[in-house]
């Protein structure tokens, strides 16, 4: 047997092995799992954006029935605060600000949805009555909500810690060199922009179960994470003090992630230590009402920038300044996002001579801002495709060709870009002319004159991106702030009768790791897909893991099962070769068959694995029995998928509605294991993008209420909003890891707003238009048609 | 506290609920029928779709006193009892319609409905007219509206110019 058939390994689109379950309602989500005797916990909030918590009346609320118990900030103030997973540096040296993120509030609420309280109660309507009966008396101070409003002179501020409401102000790049690229530009376009804060709102809401054995002394969460094991470092070390001997955390089933669940929350410690407490299960899960004010959000940046060309257009150099909003706290990745996933991006697809970026990142009074789908890098790639072609426009160059011109070259990877990353291989020509092509580009006039004839404005916008993920090398990140190792761990267990179990620090929320993690085996070592299961989610099975965000599963995961399958087959080898009486070094390997080269004397697999754990026919003096072996992956640099997408919209004049009816995305994001899971990747990520190009926005009012509160008011695209998202490949290999995968997960959500956006610009050409913000709604679109309608009446 | 008897997958229960006890409390919390979803608390997000005497209906929109004496399915009972997958599950695994797989049931118990109240067939316009009442975060939609128009032909028993296109 040398083949597996049908063919179930790298690059067939194999059906999800997950899917049956979730079709039958057999997924297992945390809240659907029910501890015996768990009591529940609600969690009152601050209904003030900042204000001084001068007392907390619990005496009423204890009397409610059923409840359990009620905790302040001043039974968690002894608890270590939330940490943060990154420490960046000023301009100085000097290490950011890093304020105590307290549990539950310590006499100030800082955002709307703060944690000021807990009851636990026998049933959850209990614990909601009883929150209700709580008496919290607020001094409310003034909010500060937007980035502006936190730095300005005299602002309010927020914590003791962080003067002036600054977190840090970062740089990258040599001022000097790009001052100099400036001087002598023929021209210089200038763009200010801002990227929309958005909730990440992954369908299934935050939920913790924590439980405590005190016989054993064994805490366990239940914990809608991305990161399992990063969450038992960061509560069990940082926060509860709890030796990781003794907890044990479990992400199961967990409904979509896009960064809003990588952040260690204080709801996963607060169930965790009360259950410690009260020696009982405690479950909490969140109303998406409180999922708004609680969860992390994404983007929220306010950036100038400058791009200097001479007169043949090309760049010269860029100068960017860009404030960032942490919200309230540090989560876990937040002071990262805008230095180290943003402005290293900065250069793009583009051979940029010189760039010097600045960055301040500023508390306010809004929920923390973490990770969301691209991180930072949807930022970079929106900030310059809308910058190159506002270029364009001024310099009166085509938007391709000015792309064009521009690009790095194919034969220069591997490529240095002045803002640290080195680009180990891509092709923007070839995604570019794919896309062009595939998109009609050529064609458009035709559409554009057939849509204004339906009295619509039709427009066509591209992005040409590269994005930077598979993170990430620990050393790098290590001197760059991250305070832990960003490898990846992978045990691959055979079985005495061959079929195979793998066990994955990665987390899957959605990207199907059970079916394409077991397709990397059936590739390698020949095991038919039914028989390899792939565990992940739970530090008591998995030996350790890093988890899954920045596209890394595959790209660092998928490295760590190869390289844990090498060893497999080395030791396998061995014990083949002891079997067919042969020397190790004639023993070929190829999809489960063990030969002796050049004859026909086999083994399989599942012959070998049985006589390493019935080892009568053994070569025992060398050989430990057994057949399982477990790899750390550290990478050796970032992956760099990259491509074009092509987007076209149809507005229309009487209500401003910009409607997306042809989308082209052609991406390059390595070797693909199954094509059907990398398109579902891209065009979920694509919907996201074109959501925030069009559509999301999270709006705090100036008392820092939020405004987009609900799935009523915060609008996210329904199947009506978008259209058939035609997805394509061409592939470069990356250089540096053994499967030569980039990752697929962010690319949707990085490359698509600026092509939306350059779209809606386009469309509205006549009207004068510069540039839209997004989102680009109804009303905004409205105004600039009847602007421009009036303007052109008046002259 | 009230009482309400229901049959739910074709079984018949009795059970005590408070007043404010939803439906959906009532299947997951009382039942243990936790397949049906809570994605949202303003009946937006279309995870707990579950079909009552035949209809669809978001059980976070119903108090479970509302359901008594009713008939209702939901993604549990969905497939045969020799596990063979309704059309609308077996196109969705088909077509890769789902990621994370939390709003899937509610997509599929609303999808049906959407196919049965259609007998002439939906086009892909239609049928993203009929999927407004839930919400996917996933997929974008792509592969959901392509399984839904594979099914309909199935449950129809016929094949129409669409499923052969989305092949």
């Amino acid at each position: 047997m040398n083949v597996v058939a049908p063919f179930e390994g790298i690059g067939a689109s194999v059906r999800r092995k997950e899917d049956l379950r979730f079709l039958s309602g057999r997924g297992q989500y945390t809240d659907d799992i029910a501890r015996p005797g768990q009591a529940h916990a609600y969690i009152l909030r601050s209904p003030h954006a900042h204000a001084r918590i001068l007392k907390v009346d619990t005496a009423a609320a204890r009397a409610m029935p059923g409840v359990v118990a009620v905790y302040t900030g001043e039974d968690t103030k002894g608890l270590g605060g939330i940490p943060c997973g990154w420490q960046l540096h000023n301009k100085d040296g000097s290490p950011m600000a890093e304020p105590r993120h307290p549990v539950l509030a310590e006499g100030k609420a800082r955002h709307v949805g703060d944690p000021v309280a807990v009851v636990v109660a026998e049933t959850r309507a209990q614990a909601k009555d009883a929150a209700e009966a709580i008496e919290v008396e607020y001094e409310v101070l003034p909010a500060v909500p937007t980035l502006r409003e936190a730095l300005a002179p005299g602002a309010a501020q927020l914590h003791d810690a962080a003067p002036g409401n600054l977190c840090y102000d970062w740089h990258i790049g040599d001022k000097a060199v790009t001052d100099a690229a400036f001087a002598q530009a023929h021209k210089v376009v200038r763009f200010e922009t801002t990227n929309n804060r958005l909730v990440p709102n992954a369908m299934e809401p935050r939920a913790a179960i924590g439980d405590y054995d005190p016989t054993t002394g064994e805490h366990t969460l239940w914990t809608t994470s991305q990161n399992p094991h990063v969450i038992r470092l960061l509560m069990g070390a940082f926060v509860l003090n709890i030796p990781e001997s003794r907890l044990r955390v479990v992400a199961p089933d967990v409904g979509g992630g896009f960064g809003s669940k990588i952040y260690h929350y204080a709801e996963e410690a607060i169930v965790t230590w009360a259950a410690s407490k009260l020696h009982r299960p405690v479950k909490w899960t969140a109303d998406r009402s409180e999922a708004f004010i609680s969860d992390a959000h994404g983007r929220d940046h306010v950036t100038t920038c400058e791009l200097a060309l001479d007169e043949t257009g090309k760049f010269l150099g860029l100068r960017v300044d860009t404030l960032a909003n942490m919200g309230a706290y540090l989560s876990t990745f937040a002071p990262c996002v805008p230095t180290y996933l943003y402005a290293t991006l900065l250069s793009g697809v583009y051979a940029m001579p010189t760039i010097y970026a600045e960055v301040k990142a500023v508390f306010t009074s809004t929920v923390a801002v973490d990770a969301y789908r691209g991180a930072g890098r949807p930022e970079a790639t929106y900030l310059l495709e809308r910058l190159v072609d506002v270029a364009a426009a001024e310099t009166g160059m085509d938007r391709v060709e000015i792309r064009r011109r521009n690009f790095i070259p194919t034969d220069a990877f591997p490529y240095q870009t002045p803002v640290a990353l080195q680009y180990d291989s891509g092709d923007y020509f070839s995604t570019l002319d794919a896309a062009l092509e595939t998109a009609g580009w050529a064609d458009f006039e035709a559409r554009r004159a057939e849509a204004a004839k339906q009295g619509k404005l039709r427009g066509i916008g591209i992005s040409t991106y590269v994005e930077a993920c598979g993170i990430a090398p620990s050393a790098v990140v290590g001197s760059l702030g991250a305070r832990a190792g960003l490898y990846e761990v992978g045990t691959i267990r055979v079985h005495p009768t061959g079929s195979v179990t793998v066990l994955t620090g990665a987390h899957s929320h959605g990207q199907g790791h059970e079916t394409t993690f077991a397709q990397l085996v059936a590739d390698r070592l020949g095991v038919p897909l039914s028989q390899v299961d792939v565990v992940h989610g739970d530090t008591a099975k998995v030996p350790f893991g890093m988890g899954t965000y920045g596209s890394r599963s595959l790209a660092v995961g998928g490295s760590a099962m190869v390289k844990a399958m090498d060893k497999v087959v080395d030791k396998a080898k061995k014990i083949a070769a002891h079997l067919l009486e042969a020397s190790v070094q004639d023993i070929e390997f190829e999809r489960g068959t063990f030969r002796v080269a050049g004859t026909d004397r086999t083994k399989a697999l599942a012959e070998v694995s049985l006589a390493a754990y019935v080892p009568h026919n053994y070569p025992i003096e060398e050989l430990e029995p057994g057949l399982e072996e477990t790899a750390f992956y550290d990478p050796k640099n970032f992956t760099y998928p990259g491509g074009c997408h092509i987007c076209e919209v149809e507005i229309e004049r009487d209500t401003g509605k910009a409607q997306v009816v042809n989308f082209t995305a052609v991406d390059d994001v390595g070797r693909v294991i199954n094509p059907m899971i990398v398109e579902g990747q891209v065009q979920g990520g694509v919907a996201q993008g074109i959501g925030q190009a069009l559509m999301e926005e999270a709006v705090y009012d100036e008392a820092g209420q939020l405004l987009s509160g609900s799935m009523m008011d915060y609008s996210m695209p329904r199947a009506e909003d978008l259209p058939m998202v035609g997805v394509a490949n061409h592939v470069t290999l990356c250089t540096h890891n053994p499967l030569g995968v980039k990752g697929c997960g962010e690319v949707g959500a990085i490359g698509s707003p600026p092509a939306v956006m350059n779209a809606v610009v386009d469309a509205l050409r006549e009207f004068g238009v510069r540039h839209v913000e997004m989102p680009a709604t109804p009303a905004k679109i409205w105004n600039i048609i009847n602007a421009g309608a009036q303007r052109m009446a008046a002259e | 506290m009230p009482q309400v008897t229901l049959t739910v997958n074709g079984k018949n229960s009795t059970v005590e609920v408070e007043g404010r006890t939803l439906l959906v409390e009532l299947l997951r919390e009382k039942l243990r029928l936790t397949g049906t979803h809570v994605g949202c608390d303003t009946s937006q997000c279309g995870a707990c779709v579950v079909h009552v005497d035949g209809e669809s209906v978001k059980a976070c929109t119903l108090l479970a006193v509302q359901v008594d004496g009713c008939q209702v399915l939901t993604i549990e009972g969905l497939a045969a009892a020799d596990g063979t997958l309704h059309p609308m599950q077996e196109a969705f695994r088909e077509y890769h319609a789902l990621q994370c797989g939390f709003c899937t049931p509610g997509m599929v118990m609303s999808a049906i409905d959407l196919v049965h109240k259609h007998p002439e067939g939906m086009s892909e316009r239609e049928i993203r007219e009929g999927l407004e009442g839930n919400l996917c975060r996933c997929t974008g939609y792509h592969n959901i509206v392509k399984a839904i128009a594979a099914a309909q032909d199935v449950m129809h028993g016929k094949r129409s110019e669409l499923a052969r296109a989305a092949e």
